[in-house]
């Protein structure tokens, strides 16, 4: 009994050997071999990677971030947020803030200290809100300020008064459903219904050059390694597994003498603050941010892409964020009338027939071999004698 | 060399108007010879007219007189007033009535107003007077015979006459007729919606609808299908026509039989009444039976005594007592003017107190219609939450896919209506709503009682999940209704009996509309109720409710009950679609735009609980429509939002929480 509970007392290493042998393997590809398969061949060549392949694959690091950041909180923690669109709007949106501001004297109405919409808005000087975006660290700690303090605040207020299962649900998506509508409105000084776009440069490198993709899209991938180790490690604590814990049995963890509102709380927070890094990247790449980002079937939407990819087990969701965009990108341009219903099916099947998602379903395959293997051992070498054996 | 040049094109494009309408004329005869036996008689018509310019008038003057057509009574009567004359040009007969230097001409032979003359391209037909004698003793008199449908339907194409003038006798002439009809052509030539399609030269009156303008015949205002704005020739007033027209409107109206109309009418001339409707007003004001068309007028004179400079104080103080008791923001703003301008001590303080009674009546109604608002949408939210409230209470189930049965419901109801065009009688029209109810009740119960089976059985206990492939259902549904239906809104006409509105009190409408919905929407509430207080199948649901593991183990059979609660809550939800077909466009979003709010009635009622529901629901309603004039709509609605997320805070499980072991579900 001891020897079994001895693993669990000692902390587990980040990844096994295989783990970071895959990981750093995957991190080449992504970060050397893709750009220069893009750089280095002629345009004609076989093995040339087009560019709008680039802002493609940042996007989809960027999704595999926010899937991450659900599956941290859903995964492990049981809180499944339907908003967590919310968080990675209002990063975006701290992003974009940045970006309007560096637009300087270029927009169409050419003037240096307001953006375009609000001068568009006869608006004379710009909201308190708008000081300190030009700086970018500013806008930088707002990325993660911005969603981070909301989701403590509402988690503090939700997880305090034990609002759990389908009611931190609603009340999530409630969240983001308001924040929309409040978005939408010319009068909040977002840019309304057409939201920030129309960026010119960030950090003095022109939004739009191929080098300032490439640079983005390197920057998106080693955000989305260095956030799924941190990730691996808030589970792998001890953190993790009173979170693990809460999951499956919440008052008996509470009964044992853990917090479990400020466990969730961190988990949420964190999870709301790695979404807001995911939107920041989002925005520079797509060159827009606007309400709809708010709208809660994205939010929804976010859920599906964690429970095919397999919740709780990160990489799991990261493959499913990157895996139903591949289909989405495809399908949209494809059929687009296709694409709900299929979207709506893979809701359905990944509850219904595979709730482990792809990954579990690797592991199930995986797991009845291994066991016709041991059956298979155990017929060949009759068992000597006793008849207990299984 | 150049003034010639200008009064050429000036010509050319009159001409060639001309000129294919008298083609279309030709056209049209001839159409009507070849194809109507009738058209023996027109041409008999023309051969009489034409016999009048020729060697024996009497006889076709005789030939005339025994005819029975309304056109050779009408040329008859023009011939004896000496207004029937013979065009130059074409030796047509017309008829001709003076506007100031011109004429304007009127084809005999059609009725049909054909274009504007100098006096020297027309010649008098001219009769001996022992013609006349005769023929006034034969019963033909000078006086019009005034046979109204053909009048008036030249009286309106008179409204078409190229000079202001003549647009004038036009507006005039048809004023005099008194025929309730030319109140609508009147005020559309008033707003500029009176048309000439250039097809057929048809006057029309034109009603926007999408991109195109919808037709009235304004002759027989009938419907005459839709054209684009580059189909139509506008009918063109200046000011002095348009305070003529709101003269002829108000005269007409005040003098209708309709007291609705009569009532409007006074209504329009308040504050503005020119002296002629003053005097017209107050000679029909005591004669007056309706009481609340008489109020109406006694405040438009009131307001006429008050604005003239001529009447005593003693009189103004009176009138500001009569009109006080109106609650009418036009009457505000009167009483807000005068105060402004008037000088004597007295009446200004008369004004000041009666301007305030009127304002505080003014605010306890706009009180009252926001609680209406409010009430009406609370009603709506209801119907759209009441089916969550009791499948999410019985199975502990949130069914994201529930907005979608709305939706479904209100497609139901569109292809009803359809129906009933198509395959039925127009008079039974009016009762698709009716067959709507239960079509979308079986509509909307069906695909739930299969979603249910097929989907959320295998998922029980994981409510996370089930909100997820209820979601997922939610999206398909949309995607095949928006492939069936297709993606713009399909539009569902009230029937007659829920048009329109009536006044409860001064200045607040209630439409019919929102009214029966509210009333409906209480019937389903108090139905529901009875089925869950009076039936086996509601005391099973009851009862699976507060503890299903039980519930089971006393032989209730909890699968049934199940799927027989969410075919219940899908079937009223369907119900819900009916009633918002009927206020708002049916598209395969519908049910989105409800969903979030009815989960935060259910949240806010209380899970499970009717009373709950009903007082989330109107609570809701009413808080939003109260912020709405404050904050504005959106923002409005925000702070309703965050509220609610607070108040979960307080009271997680709702107002109207299960208590006892039943709680912890």
């Amino acid at each position: 009994m001891r020897d079994d509970l001895l693993p669990l007392a000692k902390p587990a290493p980040l990844l096994d050997r295989r783990g970071w042998a895959v990981f750093l393997a995957v991190g080449f590809i992504l970060i050397v071999l893709v750009p220069l398969l893009n750089l280095l061949p002629g345009k004609t060549s076989a093995i040339h990677l087009p560019d709008y392949l680039i802002p493609l694959l940042g996007k989809y690091a960027c999704y595999a971030i926010l899937a991450l950041s659900l599956d941290l909180v859903w995964g492990y923690a049981g809180i499944l947020s339907l908003g967590h669109g919310a968080f990675f709007a209002l990063g975006g949106y701290a992003m974009g803030m940045y970006l309007m501001r560096q637009i300087g004297s270029r927009g169409v109405y050419g003037n240096a200290e307001l953006p375009d919409f609000m001068v568009f808005l006869n608006w004379k000087e710009l909201p308190w809100y708008w000081y300190g975006f030009d700086s970018f660290p500013f806008a930088m700690l707002m990325v993660v300020l911005a969603p981070g303090i909301l989701a403590l605040v509402l988690g503090w207020f939700a997880f305090r008064s034990r609002v759990t299962g389908v009611y931190i649900s609603i009340v999530t998506q409630a969240l983001t459903f308001a924040l929309m509508l409040a978005f939408f409105r010319n009068d909040m000084g977002f840019g309304g219904n057409n939201g920030l776009t129309d960026f010119k440069e960030i950090l003095g490198f022109p939004v739009q050059s191929p080098d300032t993709r490439i640079g983005l899209y390197i920057a998106s991938v080693v955000a989305m390694g260095l956030c799924f180790l941190l990730c691996r490690f808030v589970t792998l604590s001890k953190l993790g597994r009173v979170l693990l814990a809460v999951r499956d049995a919440e008052s008996r963890v509470r009964f044992f003498g853990y917090s479990v509102t400020n466990a969730k709380l961190f988990a949420f927070t964190l999870s709301a603050v790695l979404a807001g890094i995911a939107g920041a990247l989002y925005v520079p790449q797509v060159g827009i941010i606007n309400p709809g980002e708010f709208s809660p079937a994205n939010s929804i939407e976010i859920a599906i892409w964690v429970a095919v990819g397999g919740r709780g087990t990160l990489y799991g969701a990261m493959l499913g964020g990157v895996l139903i965009n591949l289909v989405k990108t495809w399908l949209t341009g494809a059929a687009p009338e296709l694409w709900l219903f299929v979207l709506g099916a893979l809701f359905i099947a990944s509850t219904l027939l595979f709730p482990k998602g792809v990954v579990g379903m690797v592991g199930q395959v995986k797991a009845k071999l291994a066991q016709r293997a041991a059956f298979a051992e155990a017929d060949k070498k009759p068992a000597p004698g006793s008849a207990g054996g299984e | 060399m150049r003034v010639t040049a200008v009064a050429q094109s000036r010509m050319l494009p009159v001409r060639r108007h001309l000129l294919t309408r008298y083609l279309l004329v030709l056209g049209f005869v001839l159409f009507a010879a070849l194809a109507n036996p009738a058209s023996s008689r027109a041409q008999s018509l023309a051969d009489a007219l034409s016999g009048l310019i020729g060697s024996d008038p009497k006889a076709a003057a005789t030939a005339l007189a025994a005819s029975d057509d309304d056109k050779a009574k009408a040329a008859l009567a023009a011939l004896m007033q000496g207004k029937l004359y013979k065009r130059l040009s074409d030796d047509a007969v017309v008829i001709a009535e003076p506007d100031g230097d011109d004429f304007v001409i009127t084809n005999a032979a059609t009725g049909d107003v054909e274009d504007m003359l100098k006096a020297a391209d027309i010649e008098a037909i001219a009769l001996d007077d022992s013609v006349k004698a005769e023929l006034a003793a034969a019963g033909v008199s000078a006086e019009a015979k005034d046979d109204t449908p053909a009048d008036f339907a030249a009286a309106v194409n008179g409204l078409i006459a190229d000079s202001f003038a003549a647009k004038g006798k036009a507006i005039e002439y048809l004023t005099g007729l008194s025929d309730p009809r030319a109140v609508p052509v009147l005020r559309a030539l008033a707003d500029g919606r009176l048309f000439t399609r250039k097809t057929d030269g048809a006057v029309v009156i034109a009603e926007r609808s999408g991109n195109e303008q919808s037709l009235l015949l304004a002759t027989t205002l009938e419907s005459a299908g839709n054209a684009s704005n580059a189909e139509l020739d506008p009918v063109v007033v200046n000011n002095n026509l348009r305070i003529a027209l709101r003269e002829s409107v108000a005269r007409l109206g005040l003098l209708s039989p309709d007291a609705g109309l009569r009532r409007d009418a006074a209504r329009a001339l308040l504050g503005n009444a020119t002296p002629d409707a003053v005097a017209l007003l107050r000679e029909i004001w005591p004669k007056e039976t309706n009481a609340a068309a008489k109020a109406t007028m006694g405040r438009a004179l009131a307001a006429a005594d008050l604005a003239d400079p001529a009447t005593d104080k003693n009189r103004k103080i009176a009138a500001v007592d009569t009109l006080s008791g109106a609650t009418d923001l036009q009457v505000r703003s009167l009483l807000q003017g005068r105060l402004a301008q008037e000088q004597d001590a007295d009446v200004k303080a008369a004004l000041e107190a009666g301007l305030k009674s009127v304002q505080r009546k003014l605010s306890v109604i706009g009180w009252v219609a926001n609680l209406f608002q409010g009430i009406s949408l609370g009603s709506v939210l209801l119907l759209a939450a009441i089916g969550l409230a009791i499948t999410f209470g019985v199975m502990g189930v949130i069914n994201m896919a529930h907005g979608e049965m709305i939706m479904l419901g209100a497609y139901s109801t569109y292809v009803v209506q359809e129906i009933f065009r198509a395959f039925l009688p127009p008079n039974l029209f009016d009762l698709y709503l009716v067959a709507a109810l239960p079509v979308a009740f079986l509509v909307a119960a069906t695909v739930g009682v299969g979603i249910e089976r097929g989907v959320i059985r295998f998922l029980y206990g994981r409510p996370l999940e089930t909100m997820l492939a209820t979601w997922g259902i939610s999206l398909m549904l949309q995607q095949a209704v928006r492939s069936v239906f297709g993606a713009p809104n399909k539009e569902v006409a009230n029937p007659s009996w829920m048009t329109g509105s009536f006044e409860l009190i001064g200045g607040f409408d209630i439409t019919w509309n929102r009214l029966i919905i509210i009333v409906f929407c209480f019937l389903v509430l108090g139905l529901i109720a009875l089925i869950l207080r009076r039936t086996e199948f509601g005391l099973h649901m009851r009862a699976v409710t507060q503890n299903r593991a039980m519930a089971s183990v006393m032989g209730i059979p909890t699968a049934r009950v199940d799927a027989l609660t969410f075919a219940l809550g899908s079937g009223i939800a369907g119900m819900g679609g009916v009633a918002l077909s009927q206020i708002g466009n049916v598209s395969p979003n519908l049910g989105t735009i409800y969903i979030v709010d009815s989960f935060l009635v259910v949240v806010f009622g209380g899970v499970g609980s009717l009373m709950g529901t009903l007082v989330g629901a109107m609570s809701l309603g009413v808080i939003n429509k109260i912020l709405e004039p404050v904050a504005g709509a959106v923002l409005g609605k925000v702070v309703v939002l965050v509220a609610i997320i607070l108040f979960i805070q307080k009271r997680p499980r709702g107002l109207f929480a299960a208590k006892g072991r039943s709680a912890d579900a």
